[in-house]
């Protein structure tokens, strides 16, 4: 073998026991336990401090403060949604306080009107809706039934209340087409409103020969949209201009 | 004010909130830059050696230790940019098999040692045994120690040379593919990202990296030839913009199908992607890269180079040749640097959302920022003229054994 | 027969069975009073391989309070700068032209600005996003030195000690759920409240939804409201041409968002 061959060979043996000499005592401890990574990481993580306790913790000492929430319209909010982390409140009571927010500003957060939440929520213009009177003065934030049943549908529907408020059935009342039980007020799931069941329901006004004021849109019952309701097609709450 | 809050307020659309942030800055578009110049420049080498391009001989010992002085800096701005350097052994340590970068480490240890060392060290071995025999200057203690200890210079001890620095070769030509294709893998390989996520980008890095390498050669070669008042071998000079011109042609040929496959396909992400193009990146990427960087040298190269006629389609006198093979080598650089800047910056200027932009804020201070990058940029030229100080490339150094 | 001899045999069995199932009750019932006496008494008998967890998101539900994305970073100590979040709500606004807004300032933690384009809107919706605990999880194909990883419970964590702070995996991730931590240099990103879901408690932004939208469950139990969730609804997930795997499973999804 030629000379410079045999140096590189040696040299070269050198670099490669070097690294796996290096390899040997550079390794993590843990690596490779369970997979290609370090499983003492995993038990790092495992003690990260817990700073909500979960809402088991407060019924042992909040008993009535959480009998009353169980069974009302906030059952599924969590109490440390509103009062905050309260693991280090159930270490030490005392020693670390919960906020409760009491301003004004707070439920909107979830109860102010916007037209990306779900219909049905129940959201307030917080505007309109008793100005600068703070929630709690009306609403038990763990039981917050209205203090009286809602007076009209904007309550609970603000989004179809706002499209209908700008198009061409702003003066119809919303019981003109939806027959709606008293009881939807209070239980709303159970007692539902009713929808035009006809095509003669719109008709009284849009038909051909309806005794309606002549600028409304008319159409021939007869040969329009055949077999379909009109709120099939059409949205009443903005009917199209045209 | 922190400068994320004053990025924030010129976000366009809509951006994932962890995206406003840009993670990978300047030091890795100088990465893929220098390694593009170091596959480039062996690759211009190899062709000297492996495939008997004569003209280009003079440049071929200069291109192996350019080759060197950029792969020594290559990982000093990926080192720069971790948020812990300090655990960067961990890649030879635990390196996961799934990752391409985690294949860093032993690309770049196999291109260094194996390939171009050794490549290296084959070609001079000879002249190191006789600068180390030299009575006189302090050089000669390097050169001793640099033989390892080997002084056999009989012939046929430098015939075993030859072969084996060919042998080298012809395994470094690949290699010099594996090392920027896989640079190019690295951003290909990610399919979350539209911009990057295409299996032709490996190859237009690579061709990109040849014209990168050819064109600094070019540079250096002229550059060195006449800082030492010699004459310029312009048959070396023609044969260099020849190459440069077929390496371009190649290289704006894939780019344009990358781009019209792109637009053709107009996947979901053609918006935001055309956003980005007419927009955030059409001073960097349309006049830059492609205007400057590659159409004006593609017209100068294919009217005064001998690549599509002998002695060119005009005819023009040595000086004035020169000086524009120059002006090209210098816009190529620029255009091949807008590159690199289009990838990297480019790709995360949009919202993997596809609905917004967000803008990269240079630094100037600081391991990432501008000052940052130009040393990393000047400390190859640096490197080089050390290594050229030890091992002088040029022709008149060579000693030519007697007997031999 | 035969069989009658060992009979008395298996009956005394039987009684010893349901002693120890009697007594398996006690314990348990014991354990529960101990558990939320001190909720770190059950650490020791976790087992990851009992276990696989996922998430349901319902959009119906969810009225973008931003308590999720709130509660995350308090729990989790993120930097409360915007810029850095585990999880975050996003809001959609659909008009009838078919042009998309969608935006989430601050993740939403401050609720949302009114809506200025209330009178052409077709649909609008709030969608939460979170790490999707890919089971084909991108971000770890591409960690270099093994520093982010799936656990066999099936939760994609990150290991701040061993990190380099290469920012590979940010690049790889297509839901943007992962962030480099200005203060370790490491990145970060959602665990599934994994310190939390080990002793037995829910994700810290489960546990503060108001409305139920985020349901949290354990993939490998026949019962568990995961399970539930994953019969009662139609579920999508991010990105499903990406070949993620993404184990938060959406309701109500609607096609524009990604």
């Amino acid at each position: 073998m030629p000379p410079q061959l045999t140096r590189l060979l040696i040299v070269f043996a050198v670099l490669a026991s070097g690294l796996v000499a290096a390899r040997h005592f550079l390794l993590p401890k843990t690596f490779g336990e369970s997979g290609h990574y370090r499983t003492a990481a995993v038990e790092a993580i495992t003690k990260q401090p817990v700073r909500y306790a979960g809402r088991e913790a407060c019924a042992l000492c909040h008993p009535d403060i959480v009998e009353i929430h169980r069974k009302g319209n906030h059952q599924t909010v969590a109490c440390e949604v509103c009062h905050g982390p309260a693991a280090a409140h159930v270490e030490s009571p005392s020693d670390h306080q919960l906020p409760a927010p009491r301003e004004r500003g707070y439920c909107p957060l979830c109860h102010g009107y916007d037209p990306s939440r779900p219909t049905g929520f129940p959201q307030i213009e917080p505007v309109a809706h008793n100005p600068l009177k703070p929630c709690i003065s009306c609403h038990n934030p763990h039981e917050p039934r209205p203090p009286h049943v809602p007076e009209d549908c904007r309550a609970c529907h603000g989004q179809i209340a706002r499209m209908k408020a700008v198009s061409p059935h702003v003066q119809l009342a919303c019981t003109r087409c939806h027959e709606t039980p008293e009881r939807h007020k209070t239980a709303p799931r159970e007692a539902r409103p009713d929808k035009p069941r006809t095509r003669e329901f719109c008709g009284a006004c849009h038909a051909q020969g309806a005794s309606s004021p002549k600028e409304i849109p008319r159409i021939d019952l007869a040969t329009h949209g055949g077999r379909f309701l009109c709120w099939q097609c059409h949205y009443p709450h903005q009917p199209e201009l045209n | 004010m922190d400068p994320l809050q004053e990025i924030l307020r010129q976000v366009v659309g809509y951006v994932y909130p962890n995206e406003i942030e840009l993670h990978w800055g300047l030091l890795i578009v100088i990465y893929p830059y220098i390694t593009g110049l170091v596959a480039g420049a062996f690759i211009l080498a190899s062709l000297v050696r492996v495939f008997n391009v004569r003209e280009l001989q003079p440049t071929y010992r200069l291109s192996l230790l350019t080759a060197l002085a950029y792969l020594i800096v290559a990982p000093l701005p990926l080192l720069a940019h971790l948020g812990h350097p300090e655990r960067s052994y961990e890649i030879f340590i635990t390196p996961n098999p799934h990752s391409a970068m985690a294949m860093f480490g032993f690309v770049y240890a196999w291109y260094l040692t194996v390939v171009l060392l050794l490549e290296i060290w084959f070609d001079y071995r000879k002249d190191l045994v006789v600068w180390s025999q030299q009575p006189h200057g302090w050089r000669r203690w390097v050169h001793r120690l640099l033989t390892l200890g080997v002084t056999d210079i009989s012939a046929q001890s430098l015939g075993f040379d030859r072969s084996a620095g060919r042998f080298i070769t012809i395994i470094g030509i690949p290699s010099a593919f594996l090392l920027h294709g896989y640079v190019g893998f690295i951003f290909g390989s990610v399919k979350a990202n539209p911009w990057w996520s295409s299996v032709l980008i490996p190859i237009v890095f690579l061709f990109s990296a040849i014209v990168s390498g050819i064109a600094l050669m070019l540079l250096f070669y002229l550059l060195g030839t006449l800082l030492r008042s010699k004459a310029v071998d312009m048959a070396c000079m023609d044969k260099l913009a020849m190459f440069l011109f077929y390496a371009l042609v190649l290289d704006f040929s894939l780019e344009m199908l990358d781009f019209i496959h792109r637009l053709y396909e107009a996947e979901e992400s053609i918006h935001i992607l055309s956003l980005l193009v007419s927009g955030r990146l059409f001073l960097s990427l349309v006049i830059l890269q492609a205007f400057l960087g590659t159409l004006i040298p593609l017209l100068i190269l294919g009217l005064i180079s001998p690549a599509l006629r002998r002695g060119g389609m005009v005819n023009l006198p040595d000086e004035l040749r020169r000086l524009l093979y120059v002006g090209s080598a210098v816009l190529i650089q620029i255009g091949i640097f807008s590159t690199r800047w289009n990838v990297v910056i480019g790709g995360q200027l949009f919202s993997k959302s596809l609905r917004g932009l967000t803008v990269y804020k240079m630094q100037l201070l600081g391991m990432e920022g501008l000052f940052a990058a130009a040393a990393l940029l000047i400390l190859p030229l640096v490197l080089l003229l050390v290594l050229i100080a030890m091992l002088p490339p040029w022709a008149e150094a060579e000693t030519h054994p007697t007997g031999a | 027969m035969k069989d009658e001899g060992p009979q008395p045999e298996a009956s005394g069995e039987k009684i010893y069975a349901d002693r120890r199932a009697f007594l398996r009750t006690c314990a348990q019932g014991a354990s529960a009073v101990l558990f939320i006496l001190q909720p770190r008494q059950g650490e020791a008998a976790y087992s990851p391989r009992d276990h696989f967890y996922g998430m349901g998101i319902d959009i119906a539900k969810c009225i973008g309070c931003g308590r999720c994305a709130d509660a995350c970073k308090k729990e989790n100590d993120v930097p409360r700068e915007p810029f850095y979040f585990r999880t975050w709500v996003e809001r959609y606004m659909i008009n009838d032209q078919g042009e998309t807004t969608v935006d989430s300032p601050n993740g939403g933690i401050a609720g949302f600005p009114a809506a200025t384009n209330e009178k052409g809107m077709l649909r609008t919706f709030f969608v939460p996003k979170l790490c999707n605990h890919c089971a084909n999880p991108p971000c770890v194909q591409v960690c270099p030195v093994g520093a982010t990883f799936a656990t066999e419970d099936g939760v994609v964590l990150v290991d701040k000690d061993y990190c380099i702070g290469c920012r590979y995996c940010i690049q790889a991730c297509p839901y943007g759920a992962r962030f480099l931590d200005p203060r370790t240099r490491t990145a970060d990103k959602c665990t599934f409240c994994y310190h939390r879901v080990v002793k037995g408690l829910l994700p810290a932004c489960v546990e503060v939804c108001p409305t139920g939208a985020r349901v949290f469950g354990d993939l490998r139990q026949r019962s568990s409201p995961l399970e539930r969730f994953m019969r009662m609804n139609k579920l999508q997930v991010l990105k499903p041409s990406l070949n993620t795997g993404p184990k938060v499973y959406y309701a109500s999804l609607d096609g524009e968002v990604r």
